[in-house]
């Protein structure tokens, strides 16, 4: 049982990005870069299953600049065997990365795909979806919990109103939500052995997908910002304060 | 120009999240058609057919759409697709989870999140967890959205729709429903609420978010809010946690207790009318966004503030 892994390269999730004057795009110069959080998860995930004897083999894919391959060294010291690097120096949209992952699917023939349910920068919570789709493959989003079978899987899913639990058919795709596991930080040794381990790079024409964007950017500001407001003394002044000058009580 | 929605509900019910989306449609403009897709779903169709603005109802009643697995119920958007310019849905998690399918489908890229419609096609939406708005316009000839309810008002009752049956298109059948574990409250929903009382991992356990919290909730007859500090801490259930990735709420006041403000955090509940946190550390960030702070020990703060509001109602 192989699974697939796509990690993203994405601005720390500490970090308040903000908008560069010209309108043109997010002000990432000096901004420090991380794996997305959520496929830190998917990761953590797919280790998992390979400790428990479930999976043999995990291959991480990533598409980004040359410094994507950080993130996919970070998914290898995790315990993933081998990485693929599709590089692409321009943002790349959700439909176009999913049309690369199904390439790779196609390629790779993964019996599973894991990745985070949105990245933290675009927040679009795409991918997975479009890529099950493409693939004509089952999904299961927003994962907090995943037992695997004999060719089937059982997904608990985190939902508006609490949790769902829905049953699948091998191959599938899974996104990975917050509460599916706590991701483990990756230990001296094992990052060491990660410098050795594979990365094959490629680039999108060797998949034949276009990464001509189908949404045009017009621009990009900051929302206007909240002004603290004053400090209150005590629970009386505050409710006298909300029903008075607020008009909320 | 037509829009068709996929509407939120439970069959029996139709949520106001669905209401909220027909503004946002009307403010694309052309007819808006609303698609209801479940198991014994008349009720929320009937519901539909009298929110003001709607053209028609579309009724998919099968077996096959029961709990609205995502592969079903984007094949039959897929089969309708073709009377439409625009395919929309509130972006609530079933929506999350079906409507991407539709666009991969179509060949589209989603615009997710909608919380602005502008002029020539132009729609706002937030990135960063909301420290940006992009304002995006799409060449594809079809168009897929979801909404944030939260950015839109509810359109109003009184329309009276015609509702018209369509059917399940054959599909495989890729996965199956096993269970549903929902919370039961008798609160409002978070989406809806016009108060919300938010706590963070400070309340420190479940029992204090029973005790402590949820009276003055009561109180006020608030939702009942959580930090994803305090829900990975497993103080409450995953349906309340507000932010970047879980419930984005905009309620007339949000009362936070004991929530530092992280930046997912904000991006969940920075657009409510007035802000109001609790919380003992002065530097406390979630200080610099809110409209009245008090700097306070949980555990007295709250209940004083329960019974002042219960003596300023009994007044």
């Amino acid at each position: 049982m192989k699974i697939l892994v796509a990690v993203k390269m994405v601005t720390d999730p500490n970090v308040k990005v903000r908008a560069l004057t010209d309108g043109t795009g997010p002000d990432l110069a000096s901004v420090k870069m991380a794996m997305n959080p959520f496929d830190e998860i998917a990761v953590e995930e797919a280790v998992r299953l390979k400790e428990a004897g479930l999976a043999t083999e995990i291959v991480a894919v990533s598409i980004g600049p040359a410094k994507a391959s950080d993130t996919l060294r970070t998914a290898l010291a995790m315990g993933a065997d081998r990485g693929i690097l599709i590089r692409a120096d321009q943002a790349v949209e959700p439909l176009a990365v999913a049309k690369l992952l199904r390439a790779v699917a196609d390629e790779e023939a993964p019996d599973l795909v894991l990745t985070g349910k949105q990245a933290i920068d675009d927040d679009s919570n795409q991918t997975g979806q479009m890529l099950a789709a493409l693939l004509g493959w089952g999904q299961a989003t927003f994962a907090s919990r995943v037992k695997l079978g004999d060719g089937t899987l059982e997904v608990t899913r985190e939902v508006d109103g609490g949790l769902q639990t829905i049953g699948l058919s091998l191959p599938a795709v899974v996104t990975a939500d917050l509460r599916l596991n706590e991701p483990r930080y990756a230990s001296l040794p094992n990052i060491m052995k990660a410098k050795k381990k594979p990365i094959a790079e490629k680039s999108p024409a060797d998949y034949g997908v276009s990464l001509e964007p189908r949404l045009r950017v017009i621009r990009v500001e900051e929302p206007p910002t909240r002004q603290a407001g004053i400090k209150v003394g005590s629970a009386a002044e505050l409710v006298q304060r909300l029903h008075n000058e607020a008009g909320v009580l | 120009m037509t829009t068709l929605i996929l509407a939120e509900h439970q069959d029996n019910h139709l949520d106001e999240a669905t209401a909220k989306a027909v503004t946002a449609a009307r403010r694309i403009g052309g007819d808006v058609h609303l698609l209801i897709a479940g198991k014994d779903c008349r009720p929320a169709a009937e519901a539909a057919a009298r929110i003001e603005g709607v053209a028609k109802v579309l009724l998919a009643d099968d077996d096959g759409l029961a709990n609205r697995l995502a592969e079903p119920v984007a094949a039959l958007i897929l089969s309708l697709a073709g009377g439409y310019d625009v395919l929309a849905a509130p972006a609530t998690s079933t929506a999350k989870n079906i409507m991407p399918r539709v666009a991969a489908l179509l060949d589209v890229m989603q615009i997710s999140d909608v919380i602005a419609v502008g002029e020539d096609g132009q729609y706002q939406r937030p990135i960063y967890a909301g420290n940006i708005i992009q304002t995006v316009a799409s060449d594809d000839p079809k168009q897929v959205l979801t909404i944030r309810a939260s950015a839109f008002p509810a359109a109003g009752q009184g329309g009276s729709a015609p509702i018209e049956t369509v059917a399940l298109p054959d599909s495989p059948r890729l996965s199956s429903f096993v269970g549903n574990e929902l919370s039961e409250s008798a609160r409002p929903e978070l989406g809806g609420a016009r108060i919300i009382v938010s706590g963070g991992r400070a309340l420190g356990s479940a029992e204090n978010f029973d005790n402590v919290l949820a009276p003055l909730a009561d109180s006020l007859g608030a939702a009942i809010g959580a930090s994803r500090a305090a829900v990975d801490a497993g103080y409450v259930s995953n349906d309340l946690q507000v932010g970047q990735t879980g419930k984005i709420v905009a309620p007339d006041l949000y009362i936070a207790c004991g929530i530092s403000g992280a930046i997912q955090h904000l991006a969940g509940m920075k657009d409510s009318k007035i802000i109001v946190a609790i919380n003992k550390d002065p530097e406390a960030p979630i200080f610099q966004i809110a409209d009245y702070g008090l700097v306070a020990d949980l555990f007295e703060a709250i209940p004083e503030l329960k019974s002042e509001i219960e003596a300023k109602e009994s007044a």
